[in-house]
């Protein structure tokens, strides 16, 4: 392990400033490797895929922090990490003050209440031999919150009328309706168990366009209507600058940029932030054409074997020699605006 | 610059307003599918042209159509359950849909070279890059094995590969999703063909890829002098790249015209819609999106007026009662909408 990489715990946060009573979920440190065996009998570890290399991040109360970045950059596995989905190989996450990491099942199946998931696909996310009432129901009678049946019914009916689905459809099955209204049922399911936190894991990128403006709509809506806090982790640059309050852009395992919405759209540092954001076609010829289309060159490298240094190094046009020797640690730019870079 | 045609053959102008000698002309099509819980109409009586260099771009949600009357072009719907039952696509001068099973495979691949969506499932798995290039090459060239391995090593050269001899020996797997694509690419290409149908073909792959993939094609395309039909959801793909845009919905063109005026004058109050329901970078941001409310729609159960009627803002009696066919607004541009000139009259309030 290098100097850095152990120092890579102790990134100064963006949030560091902020009482610790507003930081609902804390990221410190996390690191999560999955092995790669070779041999059929006895399989032995030969590599690993290093998907998360060290990332910590807050979440305060009451917000939405978009996590983007290209697939395989470990932006889902860092969610499913913070669901206690995987086990973490190294750091800790805090759920308002608690660490999930330690904890015991029983403690944490406490605890799972108030955190749930959204995912991304409500074609196979959703049990096809149920109906839609018994699916969002089945949280309610797990967690044995409802023990009246009456009382379950109306909250599934609740729920159904909060997502904007009609009560009748507790009776229909998944496969009679369609993307967008399998996707309410998700976040009614998600909702059942009066969450303080729901990870929106690509939760719309399934979706038709049409039908995708609707779903953002609903899920601003919930927020404030239940006091939510999101992590919304999205590749869809367009959806994470309309729905999000903050945004950690995350490449090959690690956070290369933290800052608030606005100030990351507008004054971008990180040069992978900058390509990524200039990759994205805007819904406007004009616009278009004066733009520069300069594109990034390269391909994401594999996890497995991530370049020494800064893992952005062999596609920055900014990199110099030391860049592929120390891995750069986040800086505080701007108040806030944190970039993990030595050329900006 | 303007280009001169021989006289004879029917031109039009581009975007640009350059005449242009059409390349493709579809009239008309319709392609069905017999299904056991009935007969849906994907395709549903579309005509469009494509002039020779052009890029065109075909919009719409899934199951609007597009890429089921993009394959019809090459007859490549699988039948059953599929049909095509009626118009026409007139390629260079011959009905597509009129040729023998024989005449057809010679224009696909040669003529008429494809992209799909997923570079992983169109290239054949156990077979090298190589072999791949040089069989299509081989199957409608006459060429030699040296030759077309040296062609086909300046195609995987010209789509950006690097060391290109030893990828001919790789196979798809071997490479990244990124590479897969430019090797589609290179084999949509090697038969110099003079119009490519690339359906949805960096819908699979990040935004950075993507980036290099659609700059790829647009830079070869316009070298080469190739025509592309590109079917996309993507309304900012559609608006970097196509010259021409048709709107599909519901197995219909509601409205088609140069990018510019689709974006900045839409027509239909779809397009309308759609385009008030992404969120924009370029532009602030909203507190709340305007979303195309309702489902989309059931094939199966379209009635007889306007396929858009149940979701528009615009609706009419009469939208319900027939559907409307696509007419001229302005300057080469067509909406079918009954209510197309309240749509304007609004528009021009609203700016």
């Amino acid at each position: 392990m290098t100097a850095a990489d152990a120092m890579a715990p102790d990134i100064p946060l963006a949030a560091a400033r902020i009482p610790r009573s507003d930081v609902l979920v804390s990221v410190r440190g996390l690191k999560k490797y999955f092995p790669v065996t070779e041999g059929a009998l006895i399989p032995r570890t030969v590599a690993y895929v290093k998907a998360v290399d060290g990332v910590s991040f807050d979440i305060r109360r009451g917000e939405t922090l978009g996590l983007v970045g290209e697939s395989g950059c470990g932006k889902t596995t860092t969610g499913r990490c913070i669901l206690q989905l995987e086990r973490p190989t190294e750091g800790e996450i805090l759920f308002d003050g608690v660490s999930l990491t330690n904890l015991g099942r029983k403690s944490l199946s406490g605890l799972r209440r108030r955190i749930q998931v959204i995912f991304q696909d409500p074609y196979s996310s959703l049990n096809p031999r149920m109906k839609v009432g018994e699916i969002i129901g089945e949280p309610i009678r797990v967690h044995n919150i409802e023990p009246d049946r009456r009382a379950q019914e109306r909250r599934v009916h609740e729920l159904l009328d909060v997502c904007g689905l009609p009560k009748k459809f507790a009776d229909r099955y998944p496969h009679e309706m369609s993307g967008g209204q399998r996707q309410r049922v998700g976040i009614a399911r998600a909702l059942s168990l009066r969450p303080e936190f729901i990870v929106c894991d690509e939760a719309i990128s399934a979706l038709d366009v049409s039908i995708q403006a609707q779903i953002i709509n609903l899920l601003e809506e919930l927020r404030e209507q239940f006091k939510l806090t999101y992590l919304f982790i999205a590749h869809d640059l367009s959806v994470v600058r309309h729905l999000c309050h903050r945004v950690a852009v995350m490449y090959l395992g690690r956070v290369v940029e933290v800052a608030d919405c606005d100030e990351l759209y507008g004054n971008p540092l990180h040069p992978y932030t900058r390509a990524l954001l200039e990759a994205v076609p805007v819904a406007d010829p004009a616009v278009e054409e004066r733009r520069q289309h300069r594109t990034l060159k390269g391909e994401v490298p594999s996890p497995m074997n991530p370049p020494a240094g800064c893992v952005f190094h062999p596609r920055c046009p900014l990199a110099v020699e030391g860049c592929s020797k120390a891995v750069p640690s986040l800086r505080e730019m701007r108040v806030g605006h944190w970039v993990a870079c030595t050329q900006v | 610059m303007s280009r001169q045609w021989p006289s004879g053959i029917a031109g039009r102008e581009d975007h640009k307003g350059r005449n242009v000698a059409k390349l493709l002309e579809v009239e008309n099509l319709q392609t069905h599918f017999v299904t056991p819980a009935g007969l849906v109409k994907a395709v549903d009586g579309i005509s469009y042209e494509v002039g020779e260099g052009e890029t065109v771009a075909v919009v719409g949600e899934s199951g609007c159509g597009k890429s089921v009357g993009a394959l019809s072009i090459l007859r490549l719907i699988p039948s059953p359950p599929g049909r095509i039952v009626g118009g026409s696509v007139r390629f260079a001068g011959r009905d597509l849909l009129t040729l023998g099973e024989e005449e057809i495979r010679r224009v696909r691949g040669r003529e008429i070279g494809m992209i799909f969506q997923d570079p992983m499932t169109s290239l054949n798995p156990v077979l090298t890059i190589g072999l791949q290039l040089t069989e299509t090459l081989r199957q409608h060239l006459p060429v030699s094995q040296e030759a077309a391995e040296q062609r086909a090593v300046e195609l995987l050269g010209m789509v950006g590969i690097s060391d290109p001899r030893r990828r001919l020996r790789q196979y798809p797997h071997h490479l990244s999703g990124g590479m897969r694509q430019r090797v589609m690419i290179a084999l949509a290409l090697s038969c110099h063909p003079k119009l490519i149908i690339a359906d949805e073909p960096t819908t699979a792959l990040d935004v950075t890829i993507q980036a290099q993939i659609l700059e790829l094609m647009k830079d070869l395309t316009r070298r080469l002098g190739v025509a592309l039909i590109l079917i996309t959801h993507n309304l900012g793909v559609v608006a970097r790249y196509a010259d021409r845009v048709n709107v599909m919905y519901a197995g219909r063109i509601v409205e088609s015209g140069t990018a510019r005026h689709i974006y900045h004058n839409p027509s239909h109050p779809y397009t309308l819609a759609l385009l008030h329901s992404v969120p924009r970078m370029d532009q602030p941001r909203k507190a709340r999106l305007d979303p195309v409310e309702g489902q989309p729609p059931d094939l199966m159960r379209l009635g007889a007026g306007c396929a858009f009627c149940p979701r528009c803002g615009f609706a009419a009696a009469r939208c319900r009662e027939a559907a409307p066919v696509l007419e001229p607004v302005a300057g080469g541009h067509l909406s079918a909408c009954w209510e197309k000139a309240r749509l304007a009259e609004t528009r021009q309030v609203a700016s």
